[in-house]
């Protein structure tokens, strides 16, 4: 199915389409401190509790208007054959992939954009966590090789930002088959000798964890974020053992040299252009994060 | 001792009454011996009938079978001069991953595979084939080393999966398997990877990034479980049966997808029936896959690799 929304429209346009999810009252609890947090104040700090620095997730156009410079263009992706085991449990895959695109207005679980951060061109692909649990099967696996194509062919950095359960298992070995395949997309952008940055945001566990998300030049996790390879029940079930404090979280992995550093995300933009403006000797020039405009300012069509 | 599943039952009664008869002493004027042929004849009729209509889920109980040929029996019957390696340089030497160099069919080769161990002893050194992040970091040392030395790689799957454990996760288990899988595409000599046992998901797949997939008859390959697709999907890990077909697993199945490149026949009841002809099966599938890149360079060899995964979900799919 070719998505038009997702391929020529451009975001700002797409947003008086696709719903923003707007909750119903417009207050809302942090899970990290249980205060009240006013539903406007949160979105203007990118979902990060102001009291208690909780990084709630972000969604998918949120995070992209995070990275990028205004003006960026997403990346059509190429058209992946749908359902290719007929799978079906207490549900077909058909209609639980139906509901995830009415549910999120995206055709899969991972876009690529290509444009600016900070004047700096880049390539990023964003995971989307309220796709199906940003779970990796064709779809994902074609994202990221066309992300990497698309940074070979103008020469710049791809950034991938993860977010998933794991493989796609309505996709059987074909899923699992996206691990090798996106670590070729992984070698392509190596072999031009292009900077490659993972950017792992909450959760991000299993096939995704053990391909591409571990393969970055440079590792980086939001603060709190989940990351692993195994389920945490799957750990306390094979040792029969209670899991540490902050067992598998972000700040766990700095301590044990499993990523580079920990980044706030207010910081995140600035961090990744010095990055990249390090790794390729440009200088960035800061532009400022455009907040997402209040749904009624959205303009109409 | 031969172990029966629980589908081989039938054939393991019929079985049991032949050896009965055989053992009994002969009597003047009484021949027994048409009877042990009538009943050898129902029972081969019965294994020709059962393992020829096996169930993805049966096959999944064949290919976890204690009695299959494992790493140490691939390498005594086909590997002459073998010199086992050990270790990460690093942490430690896992054991659920073997590995060493040697002479396959008059060629220096590099072995690296899961090995599951023989008894319970053996299972608890090998930890059931559940490799932790130092065995993928020995099996990048070893391929690393193979490439160096112009040796071509041969890997041995047979695994449940990576080990789930904190240690394993503390010291980057996530990490460890990406990089296997990396360096499995980075080299510039031939890598055949053949499945013979369990093919369980990133643990599999980080051995697996081969130039050429082979897959034994009754062995399985999956990105999950059937027990863990069927307690997430189902909510039940009773329905396990249901997940396995669903899966697609099966050699036969996955080489209508594209995933394999042949299909070694196991002989006839399974490959614990017959470990010595199942090696040397795999020895001779393993020699044609390697033939296939007589006289190409390191260059080609590693696009001929590149090219087989990003193919996949491209083209080629039945739809």
């Amino acid at each position: 199915m070719a998505n038009w929304l997702n391929d020529v429209v451009r975001p700002k346009i797409r947003a008086a389409f696709v719903r923003r999810e707007t909750p119903d009252n417009l207050w809302a609890k942090c899970p990290g401190c249980d205060q009240m947090l006013f539903h406007r104040e949160l979105t203007e700090n990118h979902q990060v509790c102001h009291h208690c620095g909780y990084h709630m997730r972000l969604g998918l156009d949120d995070r992209i208007a995070l990275l990028m410079d205004p003006g960026f263009t997403l990346v059509p992706i190429p058209e992946v054959p749908a359902d290719p085991l007929k799978f079906k449990d207490e549900k077909s895959y058909v209609a639980r992939m139906k509901d995830a695109r009415a549910k999120t207005g995206q055709s899969d679980a991972m876009a690529v954009a290509y444009g600016t951060m900070d004047s700096l061109g880049v390539v990023i692909a964003v995971q989307n966590f309220a796709f199906m649990g940003g779970s990796m099967g064709l779809a994902v696996g074609e994202a990221l090789v066309t992300a990497a194509e698309r940074a070979v062919d103008h020469g710049v950095p791809l950034i991938v930002v993860t977010a998933a359960g794991g493989a796609r298992m309505q996709e059987g070995i074909l899923s699992l088959m996206q691990m090798p395949r996106s670590t070729v997309a992984v070698e392509m952008v190596r072999d031009a000798g292009l900077p490659y940055i993972v950017v792992l945001t909450d959760p991000t566990t299993g096939g995704v964890t053990a391909s591409f998300a571990m393969l970055g030049d440079i590792q980086i996790a939001e603060p709190g974020a989940l990351i692993g390879f195994a389920g945490q029940r799957v750990i306390e079930q094979t040792i029969r053992e209670k899991l540490p404090e902050g067992f598998q979280r972000a700040e766990y992995l700095l301590e044990h040299g499993i990523i580079d550093m920990v980044v706030p995300r207010k910081d995140l933009k600035a961090k990744l252009a010095r990055i990249i403006g390090l790794m390729t000797n440009q200088k960035p020039v800061p532009v400022p994060v455009a907040l997402p405009a209040p749904e009624a300012e959205q303009p109409t069509v | 001792m031969a172990m029966f599943l629980d589908f081989e039952k039938p054939i393991a009664e019929l079985e049991a009454k032949i050896k009965e008869l055989q053992a009994m002493p002969e009597h003047p004027g009484v021949s027994i011996a048409d009877d042990i042929a009538r009943l050898e004849d129902k029972a081969d009729l019965l294994l020709r009938q059962t393992y020829g209509r096996l169930t993805a889920w049966q096959k999944t109980q064949v290919a976890r079978h204690q009695n299959r040929p494992r790493f140490n029996d691939y390498v005594k019957l086909l590997v002459e001069d073998f010199v086992p390696l050990a270790g990460d340089r690093a942490f430690s030497d896992d054991k659920a991953i073997l590995g060493g160099m040697g002479r396959f069919r008059g060629r220096p080769v590099m072995v690296v595979g899961h090995e599951k161990g023989a008894d319970t002893e053996g299972r608890i050194r090998h930890n059931f084939g559940m490799a932790k992040p130092e065995g993928y970091r020995k099996a990048i040392r070893l391929m690393e080393l193979a490439d160096r030395f112009g040796m071509a790689v041969i890997t041995l799957i047979d695994t449940p999966g990576a080990f789930p454990g904190i240690e394993a996760e503390a010291r980057g288990q996530s990490e460890a398997i990406a990089r296997s899988t990396e360096t499995c595409l980075k080299l510039s000599v031939p890598l055949v990877a053949v499945v013979v046992g369990e093919g369980g998901s990133g643990g599999a797949v980080a051995l697996a990034t081969a130039n050429r997939v082979l897959m034994l008859e009754h062995a399985v390959y999956s990105v999950i479980s059937p027990e863990g697709c069927a307690s997430i999907l189902w909510r039940s890990a009773e329905r396990a049966q249901d997940a396995a077909a669903a899966l697609k697993l099966t050699a036969q199945d996955l080489i209508k997808l594209g995933v394999i490149d042949a299909v070694v026949p196991e002989p006839l009841g399974g490959a614990h029936r017959d470990p010595k002809a199942t090696v040397a099966a795999v020895g001779h599938a393993v020699a044609s896959a390697l033939d296939e890149f007589k006289g190409k360079d390191g260059p080609a060899i590693r696009r001929d690799r590149r090219e087989k995964f990003l193919a996949m979900g491209r083209s080629g799919l039945v739809a």
